[in-house]
């Protein structure tokens, strides 16, 4: 637990009662290296609240075909680790939204746990989620990230035991994320997903009690987000974003109409 | 590994223990060995090869003589007597040669269940013998067309399927790598070939090898191999990677040789990764050294110096088939004339009176085309 307000804590504090928050991922570089800042900024402007940015990995073994794909078409146009940093400190020029950095774990060590740390803190990343490193094998990165700041993210899943929420919060700092259906990412059929979910999530809110929490995996429109977030503080979007890019990418306009999905993902279809 | 597989892997880990103290579990996984995989496998001196270099004897575990061809059946059969005790109805495996795909379609034919094999596409095209005797064992193959479409992808894609379907599936890992248990599991499973080498020779030697030779992919026959003769230090074992065109070329899968540490499918392990940390590509001739990582306790053995890891070039492992097939009759797998090959270098630094034994984890027949293409080029045949 982080003893200081980050900026991801803030969001959950100043939320209003009744009100949801909306994280929003994206991998940095696709679709390609210029336009993610532009993104992040869009996103923010139309009702994000945070940013997951996706750090790109050849192996991406909890992602989806989507995801696979934004990851590749990333590495394709040469993303690296710094590029990462520079598009944060780019964003951080005029905006406070909260950034987390979301990746697989062997980049993170290759560029070193600690360097890497300091370096995404010293760019103004708030948070990190390291998918396919959990607690048992995150202790290096648990110390780093807090030695610098960095709130750590851990998941949860609907066949999570009561008692490894229970862990998995106490762990966790800035918010609990919770993967609604078990398998990998990727936009789902609403049904399939609601109907699993409340319980898991009724589950979740019994154990996990120190940290907001926002669940995932799945949620393709703003009914489904409405529905699967009732019991929580908000919300997680990644593949079907990722879709709506890659639906109107590079035609004229593509960033207008991808930020109008965003909006109607917030707030509804207008009336 | 994600969080997803967390509980699946704790109650993976029990499972496993609890049948270690099981009397019953370890009879019928002996019984099925003798009975159906035919084991032991036979110590066999390999007179003209040893004839051949003139130094040391020559022994062959024949591990080839294994039912479906190659040592993979041990762990196959293992991990689903473990999937059915668990209760799983559904098993899933990925496959690089094909030999650990046709292993798990054939045990799951055995005891009736549902069976995927994922298996990247251009190795069900090098592959296709194998392909067709899994479908022929009532297994589905799904062919995967992510990344470079051989092993790592297919790991990838039955690691995710996995995550899907984790409350009626078990995942049979083909070999030593991927998150613990496994590693230790699949190990365990194999190390009655060691064990077998070190009594057969006993009974014609009256004493324990001076060499051990295998080949490393992810690693399983050599681990099983080498594992019961860890502690005594009198025996010299060597591991051979697949150099591909050369491990100073970037067609390589010389993980040891040229990787460093890393993360790939739940293993902290040497890797072949860029600077950015992205997964390469490693290239064999062999469909089943291709991995471009390997298990975690070769690199373990690697780094204590207990096991010398050395690289066999594409080339110098055809040769070795072709040494094989006419000196001693057996058409090796391209994958066991890696540790065949090896015998160029080591065998003038031997002795008379000292002992070589190299595991011959499988036979060709899966590889024909491969070789067949091979030799008929001619600069290949110089």
């Amino acid at each position: 637990m982080r003893t200081n307000t980050s900026r991801i804590r803030k969001v959950f504090e100043n939320k209003p009662d009744g009100e949801k928050i909306m994280s929003l991922f994206i991998t940095a570089g696709y679709p390609d290296l210029e336009s993610t800042v532009d993104l992040i900024l869009g996103f923010e402007a139309n009702g994000a609240e945070i940013i997951e940015l996706g750090m790109p990995f050849s192996d991406p073994l909890a992602d989806g075909p989507t995801i696979q794909y934004a990851s590749n078409t990333a590495i394709e146009n040469g993303i690296t680790m710094n590029a990462i940093f520079e598009m944060v400190n780019e964003v951080r020029k005029t905006s406070e939204i909260p950034l987390i950095l979301m990746g697989y774990i062997n980049p993170v060590m290759r560029y070193g746990i600690e360097k890497f740390c300091r370096k995404a803190a010293e760019c103004g990343v708030d948070g990190l989620i390291i998918p396919d490193a959990p607690i048992e094998e995150s202790t290096e990165l648990e110390k780093s990230a807090k030695a610098n700041n960095l709130d750590l993210i851990y998941l949860v899943a609907p066949n999570s035991s009561d008692e490894r929420m229970r862990i998995v919060d106490e762990h966790s700092s800035g918010f609990v994320y919770c993967v609604s259906v078990t398998g990998v990412t990727g936009a789902r059929q609403g049904d399939e997903v609601a109907k699993s979910v409340e319980r898991f999530i009724d589950r979740v809110n019994e154990n996990v009690t120190i940290n907001p929490k926002l669940v995932g995996f799945g949620i393709k429109n703003h009914d489904d987000a409405r529905i699967i977030s009732q019991k929580t503080d908000g919300f997680i979007v990644g593949s079907a974003l990722i879709d709506t890019i890659r639906t109107f990418y590079p035609n004229n306009g593509w960033k207008e109409n991808v930020f109008s999905f965003v909006k109607e993902l917030k707030f509804g279809k207008p009336e | 590994m994600p969080e997803i597989l967390i509980p699946a892997l704790e109650e993976l880990e029990t499972a496993y223990e609890n049948s270690l103290n099981d009397p019953l579990f370890q009879k019928e996984y002996h019984d099925l060995l003798r009975e159906y995989v035919g084991r032991p496998t036979q110590l066999t001196f390999a007179d003209r090869l040893t004839k051949h270099y003139g130094r040391a004897k020559i022994y062959m575990k024949r591990e080839d003589l294994c039912h479906t061809g190659a040592h993979k059946i041990n762990n196959a059969i293992g991990q689903l007597l473990l999937a059915r005790k668990m209760g799983k109805t559904r098993i899933i495996a990925e496959t690089g040669a094909g030999q650990h795909g046709v292993a798990t379609a054939t045990a799951c034919a055995k005891f009736g269940f549902d069976c995927v094999i994922y298996m990247g596409a251009e190795d069900m095209e090098r592959q296709k013998l194998n392909v067709d005797r899994m479908r022929l064992l009532g297994a589905e193959v799904r062919s995967v067309e992510s990344g470079s479409k051989t092993l790592k992808d297919a790991t990838n894609e039955a690691i995710r399927d996995w995550v899907t379907n984790v409350e009626n599936t078990f995942y049979i890992i083909g070999s030593v790598v991927g998150p613990h248990p496994y590693p230790m599991m699949t190990r365990n499973f194999h190390r009655v070939i060691g064990e077998e080498t070190k009594e057969q020779l006993k009974k014609t030697e009256g004493r324990q090898p001076d060499f051990l030779v295998a080949c490393v992919g992810g690693g399983s026959n050599a681990i099983g191999f080498f594992y019961p003769f860890i502690e005594d230090e009198n025996v010299k074992m060597i591991g051979i990677e697949a150099s591909g065109l050369g491990a100073d070329t970037d067609q390589t899968a010389a993980t040891l040789t040229i990787g460093t540490p890393g993360v790939l499918h739940g293993s902290l392990s040497y890797l072949l990764h860029n600077s950015e940390g992205q997964i390469q590509l490693a290239h064999s001739i062999s469909a089943g050294l291709d991995y471009p990582g390997i298990g975690p306790e070769h690199s373990h053995l690697h780094d204590t110096k207990r096991v010398h890891y050395y690289g066999v070039t594409d080339k110098e492992a055809m040769d070795a088939v072709k040494l094989l097939s006419d000196k001693e009759g057996i058409i090796p797998a391209i994958e066991t004339a890696h540790a065949f090959a090896y015998l160029e270098t080591l065998m003038p630094l031997t002795q008379k009176d000292q002992i070589v034994v190299v595991n011959c984890s499988g036979r060709g027949d899966k590889d024909m085309k491969t070789i067949s293409d091979w030799f008929s080029k001619p600069e290949n045949n110089i």
